[in-house]
């Protein structure tokens, strides 16, 4: 067992001016919308320069981290003062963080790229710029962050540029409102991370990475690990589409394609895990919220298979997938310092095969005018070959074929998960057997069988623009889980950040475990049964009702029919009840005092009547009463 | 230099200017009451550059005897608290004033939303009312405090009741009425006050530990409290606001629940906790419940509201429950938390009001459901009105979260559940902002939506000081943190309370190091 | 010895009140305050008998001095209400209410 390294003061070097990542962005983001229509002619390429920018300073930084000694990669150091005697903004530059940072460089500079070609058409494109480039920003915040609140900053920045993304066509109600959606899901995480930072600047007085070693957080008491543990994983929850808050992610495939591919699979919705490994000094010391992660990790992970299969919308069923994959960082990650390779590993391996897939997605789609359902698909392999191959690469890779990047970080998890768990071990390799039929069906009825293109369709292969990315990726696809696996060496490169477990796994090319051989065969038999079912037999062009399992899993497994009864529904009626209750209650309370006074005043003034006699009349009966009042003090 | 006093003096002859002018000089009006803002404007920042945070607490002091047998003064003097508002008060008008350029000319189409008025007379309205906001924050004296806070109600009367839109006369009616009542109150507290001090006079330093009876301190906190209550407003003392805000001029209603409402929340943060420390220890449950039920309750009205002013006063209504938290909180983070959100607050607001503002203009109409799509046809209308709008709801990187954070973590050190349940107010505000931003701003553009302009030259004047301010402090807040903490920290000691200290061990740690 | 005038005072200041009560003419309201004010006078005379002072004397002398001086002006008015309207009943001016 090792623990973390500490964290050194850092000044100088390419680290030193790392703050680039996040500004050059940040920048380009800023002129592109101050600049407004003038810059529509180069918006694009100084949305893509900026990235690349970026990206450049994330390779030189990770390359002279490298050169440090491995107890000496934890550099840190301060920008400016935030709120006095509370926390300074300060970047932390360690194995993990820039690990995030290349992966968010790299595959979103690919991206970037990409939507030069997808979003050709769009008079929006330069806005569309902006918005990935500020979402570039907040996500190296959130990964670079020294503290926490910087790293809250960034968590909402990339949630606002989610926000703004997933609505990005704006004019379409189901866009907007599944923006709305996500922001709002995502502020019920936000929630819970707000007050577990409370907890931990109340329990131990900084919200600095650096002085949150395991050392100090070992002296709170468990339950408050095990709170703070809770409340993080909460807020892990809601970016990550983890249960229970997992529905917005499928409604955020509103947005276009490359958002789909960068924001809600390769890169913000693994925030979350990030969250949890980079918090690992509060879960290692509460078993009890380690548990919990682990839990919710495999939950998500069967759910998120589960709705996969089930959907005909090419784009729902990977982000199906992306959940259930997340599922698998999430299960990852609650298993400690063994687990934590893996997770991160999965993560970035997951970033390129995924957005390879996403973006293959998109050039279909973009082949098909704008069309998602997959039953309206099919062979189209001969007319889109870069597409087909370089999707099929990144299905091969999702399901764990042997050798490819996806094999090893699903396996390794799967493998961990089974000497912690046993329980949760096989269920991860049922959710991998399910991966293998959802992912086989999306394959079969995209690329392969009968064609049933709407009348209207004239499929054809994508400019340069859109395929070049898709290949680079789909390298990345076959290659990096060999890479970072074999050897641990990932797990070493990381272990500075996050410690190494007691002993250090054994790595094969190709494992023979009982495990691996389930997971093999399962993932086979599930390819199999898509085979059967949508390769080889007619797939119908309009979905067939399906029994009962279809239908939960169609549904979502009724995750927006349980939010909209247990809290949409009585919102509503809380609200309305609480505008009745101010206008009739409470405003009605004062108007009804300030009615009271008028018509009193209204019935007193009607004595006024304009008769003298009645006047007169009064006078006498005031009088007398004066003279009676008199004459009674005087007996006194 | 007598700073603080020509800063009163100031708006007040250029109101004087202005209203001399002959008729039909309304365009002269205007440019001259910009000028005389923007004087006053940087006067503050002249006078806050000199300004040394760490220096006496009350600076730039004056005091003259005004009424020598009742020991008044006219006594001003500013803090960092008082300072940081005051400089509010001087960056809003001059916004306001350019936002309000033909608020008073009323509309072509006869809406009933704006009467034609003259326009001469509401910015001398708004000039006279700049010098009572610089006069009630700069106070030192407490019966000049009283009379600041009486008399800022005049013009704003005017402006709601004459320039307002068609309930205009109930709601002035309204908000006279609500708030002459708590004056009245903090009158009679204010007299008890010099009576049982004994010490002839009412400057508010010399009037710091003068009430030691328990009993006394109750009674007297109550009259206070309950006028800063209705002011600020906190629930259930609120419903003046939406009225007055829905009715006022766009304008109108930024300084109204920009500045004027501060006046409470101040009030409370200078004068209940100083005054009577006892008293605030033994009502703090008490108002750390009202706020809490305000975050909550006000959020919740105003997801259910049709009508955006509304709305935006009552999502007012629960900032004001975060503000008055930090302040009974009782904590130095807290407290400076609940003075920045003052400022933040103003700015935030104030460009989501001025924005709406904008929008009925071109409209005619503050209901929801009357627009849609805008975005499509006023991208730069529609940016403005998100980024105001996500500063109302506390997004990070902008002002108000640093704030909203800091009396958050502040309350959470020393009350945790109120803490937690206030904090349920981010997915609430979420909810108010992002559907109101829904309703109007996307979707397809509905039939009347579709001949507005973009944001013209003024009107981009007007909303980018705002957003510059909003994201600046945002990212960095210590210049205003930096004048407000000493200031707090002599209010805490002043109130009698030790900073909550966390359990901490790497506090002690860095405490060991140093 | 001073109680029947005493007695005969209250008579008439209740005649008086009674009719300025009753009737509708301005007229008639005029001289049952008259009556009304004389039945006082009777009665501070009676009483500056009774007391053996002139106090009584004097302020009855104020009284018709005052009376006088009301006499012209009241009468006036209803003279010029009289004109305008037509009528000198007091029902009638009942313009000033509510």
């Amino acid at each position: 067992m090792q623990s973390p390294a500490e964290i050194v003061q850092h000044s100088g070097g390419v680290i030193g001016v790392s703050w680039l990542m996040i500004a050059l962005p940040l920048l380009g983001a800023a002129i592109l919308l101050l600049g407004g229509r003038r810059t529509n002619k180069w918006g694009h390429f100084l949305g893509v320069a900026m990235s690349l920018g970026a990206f450049v300073v994330a390779v030189l930084s990770f390359v002279e981290l490298t050169g440090l000694d491995p107890d000496q990669r934890r550099r840190a150091f301060e920008l400016f003062e935030f709120i006095p005697g509370m926390v300074n903004m300060g970047m932390l530059i360690d194995p993990l963080s820039i690990s995030f940072a290349l992966l968010i460089t790299g595959v979103g500079s690919l991206i970037h790229i990409y939507s030069i070609g997808y979003m050709s058409h769009d008079r929006d494109r330069r806005r569309f710029f902006a918005y990935l480039n500020l979402f570039v920003a907040a996500m190296l915040l959130l990964v670079l962050s020294d503290n926490y609140v910087g790293l809250f900053i960034g968590w909402e920045g990339v949630g606002l540029a989610s926000y703004l993304l997933i609505g990005f066509w704006q004019h379409k109600p189901s866009a907007a409102t599944a923006a709305q959606k996500a922001f709002i899901v995502n502020r019920v995480g936000d929630f819970g991370l707000l007050i577990g930072i409370f907890t931990i600047w109340t329990t131990f007085g900084s919200l600095a990475f650096a002085d949150l070693t395991q050392q100090v957080t070992g002296q709170a008491s468990e339950g408050t690990l095990t709170a703070i543990g809770l409340l993080l994983l909460l807020g892990a929850c809601g970016k990550s589409a983890q249960l229970p808050l997992q529905s917005w992610l499928l409604d955020a495939m509103e947005g276009p394609t490359p958002v789909s591919a960068l924001i809600h699979a390769a890169t913000m919705v693994t925030a979350g895990v990030y969250l949890v490994v980079r918090s690992g000094a509060f879960f290692e010391q509460a078993p009890t919220a380690q548990l919990v992660v682990t839990i919710v990790g495999v939950a998500t992970l069967l759910a998120g298979a589960i709705i996969g299969c089930a959907k005909d919308d090419i784009k729902k069923g990977l982000a199906g997938s992306t959940m259930s994959q997340i599922g698998y960082m999430m299960l990852g990650a609650g298993l400690g310092p063994a687990g934590y390779a893996f997770a991160i590993g999965h993560l970035i391996t997951h970033g390129f095969f995924k957005a390879n897939m996403f973006l293959g997605a998109g050039s279909v789609m973009h082949a098909m005018n704008d069309e998602v359902d997959m039953r309206r698909y099919g062979a189209l392999f001969p007319v889109m070959k870069v597409t087909a191959v370089t999707f099929i690469i990144g299905y091969l890779a999702i399901i764990g074929f042997p050798m490819l990047s996806g094999y090893y970080t699903k396996e390794g998890i799967i493998e961990t998960a089974m000497e912690h768990n046993a329980i949760l071990g096989w269920l991860a390799v049922l959710g991998a057997g399910l991966t293998g039929f959802y992912m086989s069906r999306m394959i079969f009825m995209t690329f392969f069988g009968k064609k049933r293109w709407a009348d209207d369709a004239h499929p054809h292969e994508s400019p340069a623009v859109m395929t070049w990315p898709l290949v680079i990726l789909s390298i990345g696809s076959i290659g990096l889980g060999a890479f970072l696996i074999l050897g641990n060496r990932f797990m070493n490169f990381l272990s500075p950040a996050v410690g190494l477990p007691q002993e250090l796994p054994e790595t094969h090319v190709f494992g023979f475990g009982p495990a691996a051989l389930a997971t093999l065969a399962l993932v086979a038999a599930g390819a199999a049964l898509a085979w059967f079912r949508y390769g080889a037999a007619e797939v119908p062009a309009v979905a067939p009702r399906g029994s009962f399992l279809t239908t939960f899993a169609r549904r979502d497994l009724y995750g927006d029919a349980l939010n909209e009864a247990l809290l949409m529904r009585p919102g509503q009626w809380l609200t309305r009840i609480a505008v009745f209750f101010d206008n009739r209650g409470v405003d009605g309370l004062v108007n009804g005092l300030a009615a009271g006074i008028g018509g009193t005043s209204g019935r007193l003034r009607r004595v006024q009547n304009g008769y003298v006699r009645s006047y007169a009349l009064s006078i006498l009966f005031g009088a007398a009463a004066v003279v009676g009042a008199l004459l009674y003090v005087g007996n006194m | 230099m007598p700073w603080l006093s020509i800063l009163i003096a100031v708006p007040v002859l250029g109101a004087v200017g202005v209203a001399l002018l002959p008729k039909g000089s309304d365009k002269l009006a205007k440019q001259l009451a910009l000028v005389v803002s923007l004087v006053v404007l940087g006067l503050t920042v002249a006078m806050a550059v000199q300004f040394s945070p760490n220096g006496n607490r009350f600076q730039f002091e004056e005091k003259y005897s005004w009424i020598p047998s009742f020991g008044v003064h006219y006594g001003v003097a500013v803090d960092g608290i008082a300072l940081v508002l005051i400089a509010l008060s001087a960056i809003l008008v001059p916004i306001v004033i350019l936002a309000s350029w033909h608020d008073a000319e009323g509309r072509p189409d006869a809406t009933g939303l704006a009467p034609k008025r003259s326009a001469k007379t509401y910015f001398a309205l708004l000039l006279v009312l700049e010098a009572m906001m610089i006069g009630v924050f700069a106070a030192t004296d407490i019966f000049l405090f009283y009379v600041f806070f009486e008399a800022m109600l005049i013009p704003m009367y005017f402006m709601i009741g004459s320039y307002g839109g068609v309930q205009r006369s109930y709601a002035a009616v309204k908000f006279l009425l609500y708030s002459l009542f708590g004056g009245l109150l903090m009158l009679v507290a204010v007299i008890a006050l010099y009576v049982v001090a004994e010490k002839n006079t009412f400057m508010f330093p010399e009037l710091i530990g003068a009430i030691q009876d328990p009993t006394t301190q109750k009674w007297l906190f109550a009259g206070f409290f309950i006028a800063f209550a209705i002011k600020a407003p906190l629930w259930p003392f609120h419903t003046w606001l939406p009225d007055a805000a829905a009715q006022a001029p766009a304008g109108a209603a930024v300084l109204l629940v920009g500045v004027l409402d501060k006046v409470g929340t101040y009030g409370m943060l200078r004068f209940c906790l100083e005054l009577f420390p006892e008293a605030s220890k033994f009502f703090t449950p008490l108002v750390i419940v009202l706020s809490v039920v305000g975050i909550i309750y006000g959020a919740i009205v105003a997801i259910g509201q049709t009508d955006m002013k509304r709305l935006i006063a009552y999502t007012s209504i629960s900032h004001f429950g975060f503000i008055a938290l930090g302040v009974f909180a009782m904590t130095q983070n807290a407290q400076s938390g609940a003075t920045l959100y003052m400022v933040n607050h103003g700015f935030s607001t104030g460009a989501l009001f001025l924005v709406a503002g904008f929008l009925i203009y071109r409209r005619g109409s503050a209901q929801i459901a009357d627009y849609g799509g805008v975005q499509s046809v006023a991208p730069l209308l529609a940016g403005a009105f998100l980024i105001a709008g996500l500063s109302g709801l506390s997004l990070p990187g902008l002002a108000p979260f640093v704030s909203e954070f800091m009396v958050l973590i502040g309350t959470y050190e020393r009350y945790a559940v109120p803490a937690i349940i206030g904090a349920t107010g981010v997915i609430l505000a979420a909810i108010y902002i992002l559907w109101m931003y829904k309703r109007t701003m996307n979707g397809p553009t509905a039939e009347p939506v579709k001949g507005f302009t973009d944001l013209n030259g003024r009107e981009k004047w007007v909303v980018a000081p705002l957003i510059a301010l909003i994201v600046a402090f945002g990212f960095f807040p210590k210049p205003l943190l930096d004048v407000i903490n000493p200031a707090v920290d002599k209010t805490l000691t002043n109130a009698q309370v030790t900073d909550k200290q966390p359990v901490s061990t790497v506090a002690e740690k860095k405490g060991a190091g140093q | 010895m001073t109680t029947h005038y005493l007695v005969l005072s209250a008579l008439l200041f209740a005649i008086g009140g009674v009719g300025v009560l009753v009737r509708r003419n301005a007229i008639v309201v005029f001289m049952c305050v008259e009556l009304m004010l004389n039945a006082c006078n009777l009665a501070f005379v009676t009483f500056a008998r009774q007391h053996g002072n002139l106090d009584g004397q004097l302020i009855a002398f104020f009284v018709m001095v005052v009376a006088a001086a009301e006499v012209v002006i009241g009468l006036a008015i209803i003279v010029m209400i009289f004109r305008t309207r037509r009528s000198a009943s007091v029902d009638n001016a009942n313009l000033l209410k509510y």
